[in-house]
């Protein structure tokens, strides 16, 4: 086990002690503790950078189950590389904020800390995993450690929905994506994701193609909330706001993204991936930005404002697949997707965990998140209301933030279609720029309401809880740290570009390299009077107009009524599905004996009717059957009559009765075809057996006593007449087909030579078949000691259980 | 009103005769299983049926004075024989149940044919005779 390894799974094990510093100091805020291990993280995968940058590759394997071929190989590349900086980065500047936003007397710190550091350990094994099984164990424990931190206020009903929906929309997605890896691993014999992508050309022949990447696309847009799976994420918003600002904004949800980008080499071949990938995040893109300007609570808006913000980044990908369709490098139009999407990744990191922080710090100091309570803060919390102007600005999308420089480069992305001529995306595809640019004015005009509703116009201080007063100053440092990142990448982003954006595309699009090759990208500010450029401008305006016009238009929300959300289709299908479950058992768990006897007697009749049928086995040959002899004729006769009357009877009495002249008959039977042990044993049983039956006969309770024929019952009689005539047929059949001889010659030649007995059947019994009897004693034993059980074992009913 | 015992005297004197016979009977049935319609299992059921005789002609006390015994652990001395056999059979380094036979001289009887499969069978006759017994007189006795 490399340092690397010992790296990722580092989380795990401080999470161990974590409890312990919690008993042991309880005057120190636990976070403190915590704090060490994400900064050292950060220093140490900042220590790959140089490595990374010569487009080094820096691999190790710890052999985990080898015979399966199961290694955890930890894999770090330019994509794997941001990631890790992202999480361990922010999640420091998040664990900073957590030891001043949560109280060390009131909060249960040890559970939120060791949540918070199983979440950070499972992020960086999903990002640094090679192999997609190790990434999968990683995956879902991103999963249950989010929905640990969401239900982290577990007394609140809210949390406990937002946790439990959050967990059946993401384990969805992390099964089905279980089945796409595993059918990757059927077409290319390897779970390897560098395997995978050598072997793209048998993959993307394979049958199993399709299937493979609609239930990894599950996976990963379950995650990453893309439309209609991002009902997930508002409700998510019950968290703590750390944890929204770490998991819900910089880190969890963009596992999928992740996901999207590393497999985009295996799956980019087809044109399905670009278009399902693109279709779905510009939907995510438009429908995210369109609700987040009707939210009123302050990390409503964030939260759709995640969804869309994520949606855009995976139309980028979805488009930036298109790079892999034009050889050259040099090539430069294709490949801005690419480069814009890792680009807004990390500009997204920055500015949601700042607005977060910001939205926790106006809550902590407010006492409400409602931007209808909320108003004039700015005076009154300068360094706050300086936060979320720079985060909503970069947010929208204005210079001279790093927001503007990605937002043109996804302009640039989406108007790159217009020169795709493949795939039909110069024809329809022109829907991708019209609704990203739609979509943008709807951006804009949420980031306006967050920072100019909540912090200008009237104070209204009767509304708040609390008199509003800044923040303490730890609970800004960090705030101030990621916003500081976004004026300083806003204007130098070219020292992102050549460290990390480089390298990371480098391993979204690896086969379009030559050894020796560097993908060149150079992000400037001005770059001449674009569309871009005027696109810009346009949704400025727009939104402008929007904004102050919002009061006139926000009768549209109403035509999307709440009956018709996915939240309401989740609701009622969780509801129904319980309900289906509950009267589908309901209706067929009656609880009678007479209905389960019905069903095993109708599988019975249609398993075997059924082979007997398809397998054309009913056979009749009658050359080795014995004449039949008068007696016997009788014999059956009297058997019958006695059958029809036990069914019949009017008097139970009679039908024990008959039901022993059934049994002499039997004993009768057996002397016609000269079975003298038999004939004994049946006759003395039978005898036992009906004076058993007359002494149960004769302690029935007086009250039931009712002598009564039983009802006649149509599907009864037909199940009973069914089975017969089957059991009939399988006998008729069984004794013509006869396939090889019985094995008796040899018992008769040697019963009296080994067994030194003449009474075939008895030495049969002791002797050649011993051990049958003795068990067969055993079951008499068994059921002597049973009867003896229930009768004598009485316990009153306070003594029973 | 004082229930009246009946008077069962025929019963009872019939019973003293036929009972033994069923027993004699049931014990022949018993030795000649291996050659001949029999065997541990029929004998057993015979003499049950003797001993059900003696309860119904008399009461449960009256059987229980003739004969003090438990029968559930006659049934398990019969599971103990019939177990013993076969772990008899491993003790002499064959397998599990393997019976032997031969011939022996034996005071009265003269050469017989001894043969263990008939302490199996003594095992099967014991441990029905118990499971029978105990049945009987649990439901009878039971209120």
């Amino acid at each position: 086990m490399s340092l690397l390894h010992f790296a990722i799974i580092s989380p795990f094990i401080v999470a161990l002690f974590i409890p312990l510093f919690y008993k042991l100091f309880r005057s120190i805020h636990t976070g403190w503790f915590v704090l060490i291990l994400p900064v050292v993280l950060f220093g140490y995968f900042i220590s790959f950078v140089p490595l990374v940058r010569e487009n080094q590759i820096v691999s190790e394997t710890y052999e985990w189950m080898p015979s399966f071929g199961l290694n955890f190989i930890a894999y770090v590349d330019g994509l794997g590389l941001l990631f890790a900086l992202l999480i361990t980065g922010i999640g420091s500047l998040v664990v900073l904020y957590s030891i001043y936003y949560l109280d060390k007397v009131k909060e249960k710190l040890h559970n939120f800390y060791v949540y918070l550091l199983m979440f950070m350990g499972a992020m960086l094994g999903v990002v640094l995993s090679d192999n997609l099984l190790t990434m999968y164990m990683f995956w879902e424990f991103t999963s249950i450690s989010s929905f640990l931190l969401i239900g982290y206020w577990y007394h609140r009903e809210r949390s406990r929905y937002g946790a439990q929906k959050s967990m059946l929309i993401t384990v969805f997605g992390g099964l089905s994506m279980l089945g796409g890896i595993v059918l990757l691993q059927i077409i290319a014999g390897t779970a390897s994701i560098q395997g995978l992508i050598e072997q793209r050309a048998v993959i993307s022949e394979h049958e199993f193609f399709l299937p493979a990447m609609i239930l990894i696309l599950l996976g990963a847009f379950t995650k990453s909330a893309q439309f209609p799976f991002h009902i997930w994420l508002p409700d998510a918003m019950e968290a703590p706001t750390p944890v929204s600002a770490y998991l819900h904004s910089a880190t969890m949800v963009k596992a999928g993204i992740y996901l999207v980008a590393r497999l985009s080499p295996v799956f980019a071949e087809s044109s399905v991936w670009l278009w399902t990938v693109a279709l779905f995040g510009i939907t995510t893109l438009f429908w995210g930005s369109f609700n987040a300007v009707k939210q009123t609570d302050l990390k409503g808006i964030l939260a759709f404002s995640t969804i869309s913000q994520l949606g855009m980044i995976m139309s980028m990908l979805g488009i930036g697949a298109a790079a892999l369709h034009s050889d050259a490098v040099s090539d430069q139009l294709f490949m801005v997707a690419t480069i814009a999407a890792i680009f807004h990744l990390i500009n997204h990191a920055t500015f949601k965990g700042a607005l977060f922080m910001m939205v926790g710090i106006v809550d902590h100091e407010t006492g409400t998140r409602d931007i209808r309570k909320l108003g004039g803060l700015m005076t009154i919390m300068p360094i706050t209301f300086t936060i979320a102007m720079i985060g909503s600005f970069s947010m929208a999308g204005l210079p001279p933030f790093n927001g503007f420089l990605s937002k043109e480069m996804f302009f640039t992305a989406m108007i790159s279609v217009f020169d795709m001529n493949f795939y039909n995306l110069n024809s329809i595809g022109v829907l991708f720029p019209i609704v990203a640019w739609v979509g943008s004015i709807f951006t804009f005009v949420y980031s306006m309401i967050l920072v100019f509703k909540t912090f200008m116009g009237p104070l209204q201080e009767e509304k708040l809880d609390k008199k509003p007063h800044e923040a303490p100053f730890g609970m800004l440092i960090s705030p101030i740290i990621l916003i500081s990142l976004v004026v300083v990448i806003g204007f130098f982003p070219n020292i992102l570009t050549y460290n990390i954006i480089e390298p990371a595309v480098a391993s979204i699009l690896p086969t379009i390299l030559e050894p020796g090759d560097r993908i060149i990208s150079k992000i400037t500010f001005w770059h001449g009077p674009t569309l871009e450029l005027f696109m810009t401008i346009a949704v400025v305006i727009i939104g402008v107009l929007l904004y102050r016009l919002w009061p006139k238009w926000k009768g549209i929300y109403a035509i999307f009524s709440e009956k018709w959300t996915f939240n309401r289709l989740y609701d009622h299908g969780v509801i129904s599905m319980e309900r289906g479950a509950y009267s589908l058992t309901s209706s067929y768990m009656t609880g009678s004996i007479r209905s389960y006897l019905v069903y095993i007697f109708l599988f019975m009749i249609i398993a075997l009717g059924g082979t007997m049928w398809m397998e054309n086995a009913f056979t009749v040959d009658t050359s080795e059957n014995a004449p039949i002899r008068i007696y016997e004729v009788f014999v059956i006769a009297a058997m019958l009559v006695a059958t029809v009357i036990t069914i019949m009877a009017k008097s139970r009495l009679t039908a024990v009765i008959s039901l022993g002249v059934v049994g002499y008959l039997v004993s009768l039977l057996f002397v016609l075809f000269q079975a003298p042990d038999l004939a004994l044993t049946q006759l003395v049983v039978e005898t036992v057996s009906t004076a058993l039956f007359l002494v149960v006969f004769y302690h029935l309770p007086p009250m039931q006593r009712h002598e009564k024929t039983i009802g006649f019952k149509l599907t009864n009689a037909i199940i009973a007449g069914l089975v017969g005539l089957m059991t009939a047929l399988i006998g008729i059949s069984a004794s013509s087909t006869k396939l090889f001889s019985s094995i008796s010659q040899y018992h008769i030649d040697n019963v009296y030579t080994e067994g030194a007995g003449k009474n075939m059947v008895n030495v049969i019994l002791v002797d050649f078949r011993g051990f049958d009897t003795l068990f067969e004693v055993c079951v008499l034993g068994i059921a002597a000691v049973g009867i003896y059980a229930m009768i004598r074992l009485r316990l009153s009913k306070g003594e029973s259980s | 009103m004082k229930k009246r015992k009946p008077n069962d005297l025929v019963l009872q004197t019939v019973t003293k005769v036929v009972s033994f016979l069923i027993i004699l009977f049931s014990i022949r049935m018993f030795f000649a299983g291996h050659y001949e319609p029999g065997g541990g299992f029929i004998g057993a059921l015979m003499t049950s049926a003797a001993l059900v005789l003696l309860l119904l002609a008399y009461d449960a006390k009256t059987l229980s004075t003739i004969l003090p015994i438990d029968y559930k652990i006659i049934t398990a001395i019969g599971l103990v024989f019939a177990i013993g056999t076969g772990v008899g059979g491993v003790l002499f380094d064959v397998p599990f149940l393997t019976h032997a036979y031969d011939k022996f001289y034996l005071p009265l009887l003269g050469e017989q044919t001894l043969h263990s499969a008939l302490i199996f069978d003594l095992g099967v006759y014991l441990g029905v005779i118990g499971v029978t017994l105990t049945i009987i007189k649990t439901i009878g006795e039971s209120e």
